[in-house]
């Protein structure tokens, strides 16, 4: 983009670009449209299916006659269905979202309203973006050491590396308890956990990063006498930011998996993942399937977030491909 | 090319020495236990940077990292017993290794159920099905496009949250674990093999079809060797994955044997050692299995120019 240097619109390309961009919809857009399509109509039809057997045997219990038509209607408005249809699921997130207020009166205060998805995707998005902000500082520090100093590079990247092939998320019940036990509690156990797993994408994609400069730009910096510190600030630095938003988008969705799961063994009473947990207490399969989608919506959001500020930075630094 | 790019690997500076000096020097004034702590981190370390700095040939680098992890092991230790730390909180390697031996027939097991019976049939099934589906996408670039994206998309989500879902259409055996499995390896699977099936080059098709290959032929003899990388790379991501998945979908309920299972209820228990063990058991397994496909990958990639040194 050689204009946008300039600051300057490109001169005439209006009706052009509108033509473009038709084009790029129907190559891009129509192939995703269809297959969410076909997603969607899968969903109805394993609705209709896998409700059936119950919607038969409550007719056959009451001894009503259903038509075809009826009986497929009653599957896909089951209270507590085995598949929540589409519909429903959409009018659950709608009500527990949009149609319910976000803070109630509760013994004579006001807080968050736990009928409320969004008061749960908060419980959970706090401490998510928390770790995330602790995890990555500390993988960019921890990336610093080892490219600086051959000691750790040799004796903390391949425990960094091993890391990555281990389930790590098994420890969060533990570490959950362990704080629990000398009274840390809230918001801080859930986002160590966030921390923890989005420290290690963040440690092995920014070595790479750092070390991504050519040896010849090296030794550029070299000529000119450049301290290391100059050499990170002004060379290494900012040719990693590629590899630090690459690994930040996969540290930011595993930070969000890590706030779910710590809310699991401990029996919280708040968040995305203690509605999934109530949820599968009391059968309540629509109140899973919302959570669920609000769970996909909060990560598709927050890897939006870091890939627009991937874009803008790159775009910046003329480095967007 | 482990460590060829090393800011000033052969300046130590003399900085060092007295920092760790003051810093020692410090602790003595709060605590006599945590300059004896110092002390041990401080010339563990020196140590390890005389050995990385001078000592040649391979077997530094597995020397190095192993030395370090001894020395994290001992200074835990010593510090559960000079801080006399409850085993409810953080139980000594020890204990914790005295544990490990006594239960290795419920540790086994865990094993079985979990990694076994759950995790590696569910990866089994799910990377079949998505090389299959990556196959039957493969001759319509509309589906591709449409598949690409999405898969990608959900390949981001926090899936194990479908784990109760399983749970409770599958009930609570390694069934409903393998099928949690199965969604989490599909799609990063099946955007992997995708790309790779497009990794052999326009002059290399040419050829076969100079050859008067069918696209079966073309399929076996050039692509699927040529996708083996990318397919590799999958496999290798989902090894974690299919783990993960079936630890944490014993969460949502499980029969009374597996890791998961065994977590929940030893941290309900406060028995801390044996969460632990079955954390150690699950970084063997992990990395057992990450081996595996490694070496695997190793044996049928060996032509590729990231597996020759």
């Amino acid at each position: 983009m050689p204009m946008s240097d300039l600051g300057l619109p490109l001169p005439n390309t209006r009706a052009n670009s509108a033509g473009r961009r038709f084009a790029a919809f129907n190559t891009r857009a129509v192939p995703i449209l269809t297959v969410l399509m076909v997603i969607v109509g899968l969903w109805y039809a394993g609705t209709v299916r896998m409700n059936m057997p119950w919607t038969l045997d409550q007719a056959a219990r009451s001894d009503i006659e259903l038509t075809q038509l009826e009986a497929v209607a009653d599957t896909l408005n089951q209270v507590r269905p085995v598949l929540p249809s589409p519909h429903q699921v959409v009018a659950e997130l709608y009500n527990t979202t949009l149609g319910e207020p976000l803070t109630r009166e509760r013994r004579g205060e006001l807080r968050g309203n736990p009928r409320s998805l969004f008061f749960h995707a908060y419980q959970t998005l706090a401490p998510t973006l928390l770790g995330f902000l602790f995890g990555g500082v500390a993988g960019v520090a921890l990336a610093v050491g080892i490219v600086h100093n051959r000691t750790m590079d040799m004796s903390v990247m391949p425990w960094a590396i091993a890391s990555q092939t281990i389930p790590i998320l098994a420890i969060a019940p533990m570490i959950i308890v362990m704080l629990n036990a000398i009274g840390v509690q809230g918001v801080l156990p859930k986002s160590l956990i966030s921390a923890y797993l989005s420290f290690f994408p963040v440690v092995v994609g920014m070595v790479k990063g750092l070390r991504s400069p050519k040896l010849m730009d090296l030794d550029l910096l070299k000529t000119y006498a450049a301290s290391d510190l100059e050499t990170l600030l002004k060379l290494r630095f900012p040719a990693s930011l590629p590899y630090l938003f690459t690994s930040l988008k996969i540290a930011i969705a595993a930070a969000l998996v890590g706030a779910i799961v710590a809310e699991l063994p401990t029996g919280a009473r708040f968040g995305l993942g203690a509605r999934l947990l109530t949820g599968s207490y009391y059968g309540q399969t629509i109140q899973i399937w919302s959570a669920l989608f609000m769970a996909a919506i909060a990560a598709a959001a927050l890897v939006g977030a870091v890939g627009l500020v991937e874009r803008i930075t790159l775009r910046r630094m003329g480095m967007a491909q | 090319m482990m460590g060829a790019d090393v800011v000033g690997r052969h300046s130590v500076s003399p900085v060092w020495p007295v920092v760790a000096g003051i810093l020692m020097a410090i602790s003595l004034l709060i605590d006599r236990s945590l300059t004896l702590l110092l002390l041990v981190w401080f010339s563990a370390w020196a140590l390890n940077v005389w050995v990385a700095n001078n000592a040649r040939g391979s077997a530094v680098y597995i020397a190095v990292p192993v030395f370090f992890g001894v020395t994290i092991l001992i200074l835990w230790e010593m510090a559960v017993w000079l801080f006399d730390v409850s085993p409810v909180i953080l139980p000594p390697p020890s204990a914790i290794a005295t544990r490990f031996a006594t239960s290795t027939d419920v540790l086994w097991q865990d094993l079985v159920q979990t990694i076994f019976k759950g995790a590696l049939s569910g990866y089994a099934i799910g990377c079949i099905a998505a090389i299959g589906t990556a196959l039957a996408i493969d001759r319509s670039s509309f589906l591709q496009r449409g598949l690409l994206p999405v898969g990608n998309f959900v390949a981001a989500l926090p899936i194990v949250g479908t784990a109760p879902i399983f749970v409770m259409w599958y009930g609570f055996g390694w069934q409903s674990k393998a099928a949690v499995v199965v969604v989490m390896v599909f799609f990063p699977m099946l955007v992997n093999t995708v790309q790779g099936l497009k990794a052999s080059e326009t002059m290399q098709r040419d050829l076969m079809r100079t050859y008067a290959a069918g696209y079966w032929q073309t399929l076996l003899k050039l692509r699927l060797p040529a996708a083996l990388p990318f397919i590799f790379n999958g496999l290798k991501i989902s090894t974690t994955l299919a783990l993960i998945g079936a630890i944490v979908a014993e969460f949502f309920g499980s029969p009374t044997v597996g890791m998961g299972f065994r977590i929940k209820i030893e941290v309900g228990r406060l028995a801390m050692d044996m969460v632990w063990s079955e954390i150690t058991v699950a970084a063997l397994a992990g990395s057992a299995f990450y081996g595996a496909v490694t070496y695997l990958e190793r044996r049928t990639t060996f032509w590729h120019p990231s597996q020759r040194n």
